[in-house]
C-alpha cells in the first residue's frame, strides 16, 4: 500500500512537472532555432536534433528599421514602472498597514477594519470599471501616455496588495514587542524603524513579490493608458505578429519577459525559508 | 517621592478594567498584585508603564504628574508573561538595547550587559540567537534586559506563568535572590501573579485585585490570616478556600446534617446563619468523620486533591500523600474547627482563627 502510494505520488508529481515545464522548454528550444529547424518537425535537443542559432535573440535588440522588434525600450519601461510603483506602494502600504494594525481610528461608523477593506476593495471590482476613470483622470492631469502616469495608476493598483499583506503581517507581530521598545526608551518612530521593521522583512518580501508580479504582468491598463510615446513590455509582446515576427523571436521575447519573475521567485524562496519571526513570542 | 495613584479608572468597554484603584508604593519595596486572570493586573501594570492612559484618576512619581510623562521617558522596566525579546537581535544586543537607546558609552554597555547576564545565569550566551534559547532562557534574557536599565520602577507581569514547573521553581528562587541583593533602595518592584503561593513566598505587601477593584491591601501574612472578604479568601488560597452555608445552633455549627462543636473564636458570633470558610488543608481523612462522596481525585506533585460532595455541599480537601481514589468512592472526613473562618451573609469576614474581623 505504502509503496503503491509512493509510486503514484511520484508519477503525478513528474507528470505535473513535465506539464508545467514543457511549454518553457518548447519556447527555449524554439528561440534558438532558425527557419529550417522550426519547420523541420518536432526537435528538442540542441546540437543533436538541430543546430542552435542566436538569430531569434538578435532580432529582439535590432531596430525595426533593420527588421528587428526593438524590445529593449519597452523592457526597461516595464522594469522602471514596475519597480518604482512597487517601491512606493511598499513604503506607503507598510506605513498605513502599521497604523491600521496598531492604532484605533474612528470616524463615525468607519473603523480600522472598514478602512482596511476600503483599500482591499480596490482590487475586488473588475479592472475595466476603473479604466474610464483612470483614463479621464490621467487625461485631466496630462499624464496619459507617460511613465509617470503609469506609475501613478500602478501605485493605486499595487498599494492595496501591500496594505493587505502587511496589515495581516503586523497583526501577527506581537504588540508587546512595540511596547517593550517604548519601555526601553524608543519613541514610536524609533520603535517602528528599529524594532518592528527589522522583524518584518519576510512580510516586506512577500508584499514586494506580489507587487512586482502584478505590476509586471499587467496588460490591461498599460494597453489603455498608453498610445505611441510609451510602451510597456506586455503590450509590445502582444503587438508582435507571427506573420511578421518569426516564431523564434516570439519565443525569445516570451522567455525574457518571464525572466524577472523567475529571479523574484528564487530570491523570495531563499528569504522565506529563513523564517525570522519565531522567537519573538512563544 | 513615592509612586502614588489616586482613583485610577479605566473602562474601555462595558466592564471596568480598573475601578478606582489607589495605591502608595514606596521605594525599596516589593509589591505583589494578586488576582485571577482578567482581574486587571496587566491593565494596572500597563497603566503604571504608561502604555495605557486611564480615563480618570491621577498618578504621581517623584513629584511629577506621571500620567503626562510618555512611556519612553518614564525609566521603567517591564517583563511580560510571554517571553518578549527582539527576535532580530542576539542575546547581547537584546540586553544592550535599552542602554544603546540611552546612548551609553560602548565600554559601559559591555560591562553592564555582562553583569546583567551573569545575574540571570546566562553568561556565555551573548552571541546566541533568541530563537535558539529555551522558554526559560528567553524569559531570563528579558529579565536581564529589564535589570540592566537600573529602572526606578520594575514591573513583572506574571513572569513565571508560561514556564514549566521546574523552571518556575528555579526562576522563582533567582527572583528572590535578585530582589534581595540586586535591588537598589531607589527602586520599586511590582510583581503580578495569579498564584497565592507566589505572593506568600515573595512576602512583600500584597494588593488583592478583582474585576479592576482593590479588595484588600496588606502584608502577605495578614492577607493569608485575615482575608477581608469571601472573594479575597478565594483568590488568596490555592485550592480556593471551601465556602459552606452554615448555621449556629446550641453551640454547634450545622451544615448538611453535620454538626461540629463551636470553636471559641466563633462563640461571639451574633448571626445565626453565616458562610463558613475552611482551607483544603484543614480538612483531614478520619474514620470517625462525616461521609462524603468523591467527585474527582487529582494527584498534584506529592499531594492528592479530593473534590467531595455531600448534598448541596461541595468541598476540596488536600492530603499530603499520594492516594488512589475512584469516583463515587465514599470517604470520611473531619473538619478542624479551630481553623474555621466565618464570613457574614454579605461575605465580610466576621471572625478568623487569627482573631481578625471586619464586621
Amino acid at each position: 500500500m505504502g509503496k503503491l502510494y509512493k509510486i503514484l505520488k511520484y508519477f503525478f508529481i513528474t507528470f505535473w512537472a513535465v506539464f508545467v515545464v514543457a511549454p518553457f522548454l518548447w519556447a527555449l528550444t524554439t528561440s534558438f532555432k532558425d527557419f529550417n529547424s522550426v519547420n523541420g518537425g518536432a526537435t528538442y535537443i540542441p546540437w543533436v536534433d538541430f543546430e542552435p542559432k542566436l538569430e531569434g535573440w538578435r532580432v529582439l535588440i535590432k531596430s525595426p528599421a533593420n527588421g528587428g522588434v526593438d524590445i529593449i525600450e519597452p523592457y526597461f519601461n516595464s522594469l522602471f514602472v514596475t519597480c518604482t510603483a512597487s517601491l512606493i506602494s511598499i513604503i506607503l502600504g507598510t506605513l498605513s498597514a502599521y497604523a491600521l494594525s496598531r492604532f484605533t481610528f474612528k470616524a463615525g461608523f468607519v473603523k480600522n477594519n472598514d478602512i482596511t477593506f476600503f483599500f482591499i476593495s480596490q482590487r475586488i471590482m473588475p479592472p475595466i470599471v476603473l479604466s474610464i476613470p483612470f483614463f479621464l483622470f490621467l487625461g485631466a492631469i496630462n499624464l496619459l501616455d507617460s511613465l509617470i502616469g503609469l506609475i501613478v495608476v500602478y501605485i493605486v493598483l499595487l498599494m492595496p496588495i501591500a496594505v493587505w499583506i502587511m496589515v495581516d503581517f503586523f497583526n501577527k507581530v506581537p504588540r508587546e514587542i512595540d511596547e517593550t521598545a517604548l519601555i526601553d526608551g524608543c519613541n514610536p518612530y524609533q520603535a517602528f524603524f528599529k524594532v518592528v521593521l527589522p522583524n518584518s522583512i519576510p512580510g516586506l518580501i512577500v508584499a514586494g513579490m506580489f507587487c512586482i508580479i502584478f505590476g509586471w504582468i499587467d496588460f490591461f491598463f498599460a494597453f489603455i493608458l498608453t498610445f505611441t510615446e510609451v510602451q510597456l513590455l506586455p503590450v509590445k509582446i502582444v503587438a508582435l505578429n507571427s506573420s511578421i515576427t518569426p516564431w523564434w523571436s516570439l519565443s525569445a521575447s516570451a522567455l525574457i519577459s518571464v525572466a524577472p519573475l523567475i529571479i523574484v521567485a528564487f530570491v523570495v524562496e531563499r528569504y522565506l525559508s529563513k523564517g525570522n519571526l519565531s522567537g519573538a513570542i512563544k | 517621592m513615592n509612586l502614588v495613584a489616586e482613583n485610577l479608572s479605566y473602562k474601555p468597554d462595558e466592564q471596568f478594567h480598573l475601578n478606582e484603584v489607589s495605591f502608595d508604593f514606596k521605594k525599596g519595596n516589593i509589591y505583589t498584585i494578586l488576582g485571577r486572570t482578567l482581574s486587571g493586573k496587566t491593565t494596572l501594570l500597563k497603566t503604571i508603564a504608561g502604555l495605557l492612559t486611564p480615563d480618570t484618576g491621577a498618578m504621581q512619581f517623584e513629584d511629577k504628574d506621571f500620567l503626562k510623562v510618555p512611556v519612553w521617558e518614564r525609566n521603567i522596566a517591564m517583563v511580560y508573561q510571554q517571553f518578549i525579546n527582539y527576535p532580530h537581535l542576539n542575546v547581547f544586543e537584546n540586553v544592550a538595547f535599552p542602554l544603546k537607546q540611552r546612548k551609553v558609552d560602548d565600554q559601559v554597555i559591555a560591562d553592564e550587559v555582562t553583569k546583567s547576564l551573569k545575574s540571570v545565569g546566562l553568561e556565555g550566551y551573548e552571541n546566541r540567537k533568541i530563537q535558539e534559547l529555551s522558554g526559560g532562557q528567553q524569559q531570563r534574557v528579558s529579565l536581564a534586559r529589564s535589570l540592566v536599565k537600573n529602572a526606578k520602577i520594575l514591573l513583572l507581569d506574571e513572569p513565571l506563568v508560561n514556564l514549566d514547573y521546574k523552571l518556575r521553581e528555579q526562576l522563582r528562587e533567582e527572583f528572590k535572590n535578585i530582589f534581595s541583593q540586586g535591588l537598589s533602595e531607589d527602586s520599586i518592584v511590582i510583581f503580578s501573579t495569579t498564584d497565592p503561593r507566589e505572593a506568600m513566598e515573595i512576602n512583600g505587601e500584597v494588593i488583592v485585585l478583582d474585576e479592576g477593584k482593590v479588595l484588600q491591601v496588606g502584608q502577605a501574612k495578614e492577607i493569608f490570616e485575615n482575608p477581608k472578604t469571601l472573594k479575597v479568601a478565594e483568590i488568596s488560597n490555592d485550592p480556593p478556600m471551601n465556602i459552606l452555608k452554615a448555621i449556629i445552633q446550641e453551640n454547634k455549627i450545622i451544615f448538611e446534617e453535620i454538626k461540629v462543636n463551636l470553636p471559641s473564636h466563633l462563640s461571639s458570633l451574633k448571626e445565626k446563619s453565616f458562610n463558613l470558610g475552611i482551607r483544603a488543608s484543614d480538612i483531614e481523612l478520619s474514620d470517625s468523620g462525616f461521609e462524603f462522596e468523591v467527585e474527582l481525585a487529582e494527584i498534584s506533585g506529592s499531594e492528592t486533591l479530593l473534590h467531595l460532595k455531600r448534598g448541596n455541599a461541595r468541598i476540596i480537601i488536600s492530603i499530603e500523600e499520594v492516594l488512589n481514589f475512584n469516583i463515587h468512592d465514599r470517604v470520611k472526613i473531619n473538619f478542624n474547627a479551630n481553623k474555621v473562618y466565618a464570613f457574614n451573609e454579605d461575605g465580610v469576614l466576621a471572625s478568623s482563627p487569627f482573631g481578625g474581623s471586619y464586621v
